[in-house]
C-alpha cells in the first residue's frame, strides 16, 4: 500500500524525540475521540537573537502508525527552529493534509512530512496525522500567550 | 430440529435483495462488508416500502382529516403493530424515537424530569435523589452510559458500575455489593457490541426486581440477531435501533410495560403528544403518543416494519444460527493465529456475532486500513465503548460483525487479508 511508505514506518518504529522532558513551558494533551489515540506534548521555547526559538518538543504518543509517525516528523522538523518557522511548518502540513490529495507538500518546510501526502486521500485518517500538529499549535499558544 | 445456517443458494438470494452488496470499492474490489454491527444494509423490500409511503400516502400522521392523513396514520400504526409483534409485545407498548440513543435518553430524562416534578406521569419510581443509585456495567456502549451519568449529575444520585472480567464477561460476584435497595435503575446491554458477550438478562432482571430497581435493557445488538420475546426477558424497558436490523436510519424503538409507561414522565414535548393545552400548562396524550412529540417518523416506521417482515420471513432462529456459524468460523481462524488476541468469550451460545481483536504490534486503525485496501469494511477504534477498552487494556480494537447476508467466504477473505497485516508493518510473527 502506498500509504505506508518506508519513511513513515521508520518514524513509527523509531519516533524522533519521543518521551517527555524538562524543562518545558507548556504541556497539552490531545485525543482523537474516534479511535482513542492520545498525545501528551511539551514545548520549550527560548528567546533567540531573532525571536523565540522552539528548543525542545517532547511527547508521549499512543496511536496508529500515521499519528505516531506524524508526531515524530513534527519533532524532527520543528525542534531548533524559530516559532515563526514552526508556525509556517504547521500551516504547510495542514494545507497538504486537508488538500484531499491535491497537494504533494512543501518539502522545504515539512521535510519527511511529504511522505504523509497519501493520507490526504483518506479523510478518516487525516485526523490521525494532524493529532500531534494540533497539539503543537495549542502548546505554542499556551507557551507564548495571546500575542500569537 | 435446530435451525441451520443459510445455504450458499439461500445466501445468493438474500444478497440479491441488497443492492449495495454488488457495488465495488477501492479500485474495483468487491465490497466485503463486515460492519453490520455499526449499521446494516437495507434490502429492496425496505427501500420500496419507504418509497411507496412517500409516493402514495405521505402526510403528517395523527393530524388532519384528509384521505392521505388517514392512510398515513393507518400505515404508521400498522407498522407499530408489526414491529411490536416482532418482539412479542402489544402495539401500545412500542414508542418510536429517532434512534436507540434517544430511546435510552427518553428513559434517563424521564427520571430526571420525574425528580424535578415533571408532568405526564405519576410515579415515585421515576424519582431520583442523593442516596439513590443507578447501576450500569463496564461493557456499556456510551449510549447506555452517558445518559445515566448526566441523570445522576442532575438528580444527585450516584452512578455505579459492574466490572468486566478479563474474559469479557460481567463480574457477577460483585453484584450483591453493587445492586442494593439503594439501586433504582439497573441499565445493561443484552449483547456487547464489542465483546459479543450475551448477558444473562433474565437473571439480571430478577436480581434488579428483588431490590426494587427497574431493569433497562440495551437490545441494539440482540433484536437484529436473535429471536426476542420481551415477555421472556423479564426487563421493564428495552431499546433498539432500526438501522442495525435492515431498517432505515432515523428510527429507534423503546419498549416498556404499559403500566410503567403510563407512570413515566414525558421527555420531548410539543405537538402530537398533548391532550389539552392552555397558555399555562398542558395535559398529555395516552401512551405511546405522549412520548412521540413532533410529526411522527412514519416513513421510517413503515420501512422498519418491512425490515421486521423481511427478518421474520428469513426466520430469526436461522439468522441466529447463521451468525453463530460465522462467529465460530472467524474465532477458529483467529485462534489459529497466535499474533492475534481476541477479546471476549469463546464461541458458543453466550457469544453473539461481534468479534473484536488486536493484532499484536499493529494499531487497529492500521489494521483497518490494510483491510479497507482489500475491500473489507470493518470497524476500528473503541466502538463507542471507551471505558471497556480501558478495562481490556486495548487502546483500540478491530471488529468484524455480521448479518444474514454475510457469507463464510467473506470470513475467509478477512482471515487471508489479516495475514498480510504484520508484514506491512514489519512485525515478525510466529506461525
Amino acid at each position: 500500500m502506498d500509504l505506508y511508505q518506508e519513511l513513515i514506518l521508520e518514524h513509527y518504529k523509531r519516533p524522533v524525540g519521543a518521551g517527555l522532558r524538562d524543562p518545558f513551558d507548556a504541556e497539552v494533551h490531545h485525543v482523537n475521540p474516534t479511535c482513542g489515540d492520545e498525545v501528551t506534548l511539551r514545548v520549550h521555547v527560548e528567546q533567540g537573537a531573532d525571536g523565540p526559538v522552539v528548543t525542545d518538543v517532547s511527547y508521549d504518543a499512543t496511536g496508529c502508525s500515521i499519528s505516531v509517525a506524524s508526531t515524530s516528523i513534527l519533532a524532527e522538523e520543528v525542534t531548533g527552529t524559530s516559532v515563526a518557522h514552526a508556525r509556517r511548518t504547521i500551516a504547510a502540513m495542514r494545507d497538504m493534509l486537508t488538500s484531499k490529495g491535491e497537494s504533494a507538500g512543501d518539502e522545504d518546510l515539512i521535510g519527511d512530512g511529504v511522505a504523509l501526502a497519501g493520507v490526504a486521500k483518506y479523510p478518516a485518517r487525516v485526523k490521525c496525522a494532524l493529532l500531534g500538529w494540533m497539539a503543537l499549535t495549542d502548546a505554542l499558544h499556551q507557551s507564548e500567550g495571546v500575542q500569537l | 430440529m435446530s435451525a441451520t445456517p443459510f445455504s450458499d443458494e439461500e445466501l445468493g438470494r438474500i444478497r440479491a435483495d441488497f443492492p449495495i452488496l454488488s457495488r465495488l470499492v477501492r479500485a474495483d474490489k468487491p465490497l466485503i462488508y463486515l460492519d453490520s454491527g455499526a449499521t446494516s444494509h437495507k434490502p429492496r423490500q425496505v427501500l420500496d416500502a419507504e418509497r411507496a409511503f412517500y409516493e402514495r400516502v405521505n402526510s403528517a400522521v395523527h393530524r388532519g382529516a384528509h384521505q392521505l392523513s388517514e392512510e398515513g396514520t393507518d400505515a404508521y400504526e400498522s407498522a407499530r403493530a408489526t414491529i411490536a409483534a416482532f418482539i412479542g409485545a402489544p402495539a401500545d407498548e412500542i414508542v418510536f424515537t429517532r434512534n436507540a440513543t434517544e430511546a435510552i435518553n427518553l428513559v434517563a430524562y424521564a427520571f430526571s424530569n420525574g425528580s424535578a416534578g415533571g408532568g405526564g406521569g405519576a410515579g415515585d419510581r421515576f424519582r431520583l435523589g442523593p442516596g439513590d443509585e443507578v447501576l450500569v456495567t463496564e461493557m456499556e456502549h456510551h449510549a447506555n452510559l452517558i445518559p445515566w451519568q448526566e441523570t445522576c449529575r442532575r438528580t444527585g444520585a450516584t452512578l455505579r458500575w459492574l466490572p468486566v472480567t478479563p474474559q469479557g464477561q460481567l463480574d457477577l460476584s460483585e453484584l450483591d455489593d453493587l445492586l442494593t435497595e439503594r439501586t433504582k435503575v439497573f441499565a445493561f446491554t443484552h449483547v456487547s457490541n464489542v465483546l459479543g458477550t450475551v448477558n444473562p438478562v433474565r437473571e439480571l432482571a430478577e436480581r434488579a426486581h428483588a431490590v426494587g430497581a427497574l431493569a433497562v435493557l440495551d437490545a441494539c445488538q440482540s433484536v437484529p440477531h436473535l429471536p426476542i420475546d420481551v415477555s421472556d426477558l423479564g426487563v421493564d424497558l428495552l431499546a433498539f435501533s432500526g438501522h442495525k436490523m435492515f431498517g432505515p436510519l432515523g428510527i429507534g424503538v423503546l419498549w416498556g410495560r404499559r403500566a410503567l409507561l403510563d407512570q413515566m414522565p414525558v421527555f420531548l414535548t410539543g405537538g402530537s403528544m398533548i391532550e389539552t393545552v392552555t397558555m399555562e400548562s398542558a395535559t398529555y396524550a395516552p401512551v405511546p403518543q405522549k412520548f412521540e412529540a413532533g410529526v411522527p417518523v412514519a416513513a421510517q416506521a413503515v420501512g422498519l416494519a418491512a425490515a421486521c417482515e423481511y427478518l421474520t420471513a428469513l426466520g430469526m432462529a436461522r439468522v441466529h444460527a447463521h451468525e453463530q456459524a460465522l462467529t465460530r468460523r472467524l474465532l477458529d481462524g483467529l485462534t489459529e493465529r497466535p499474533w492475534i488476541r481476541v477479546v471476549g468469550p469463546p464461541a458458543g451460545p453466550e457469544r453473539g456475532g461481534a468479534v473484536s481483536f488486536v493484532v499484536e504490534g499493529v494499531h487497529a486503525h492500521d489494521v483497518g486500513q490494510v483491510l479497507d485496501d482489500a475491500g473489507i469494511a470493518v470497524r476500528v477504534g473503541h466502538h463507542c465503548a471507551w471505558p471497556l477498552h480501558r478495562a481490556l487494556e486495548a487502546a483500540a480494537t478491530t471488529r468484524a460483525s455480521f448479518a444474514a447476508y454475510t457469507t463464510p467466504a467473506e470470513i475467509d477473505a478477512l482471515l487471508t487479508a489479516l495475514d498480510q497485516v504484520p508484514a506491512v508493518f514489519g512485525v515478525e510473527v510466529s506461525a
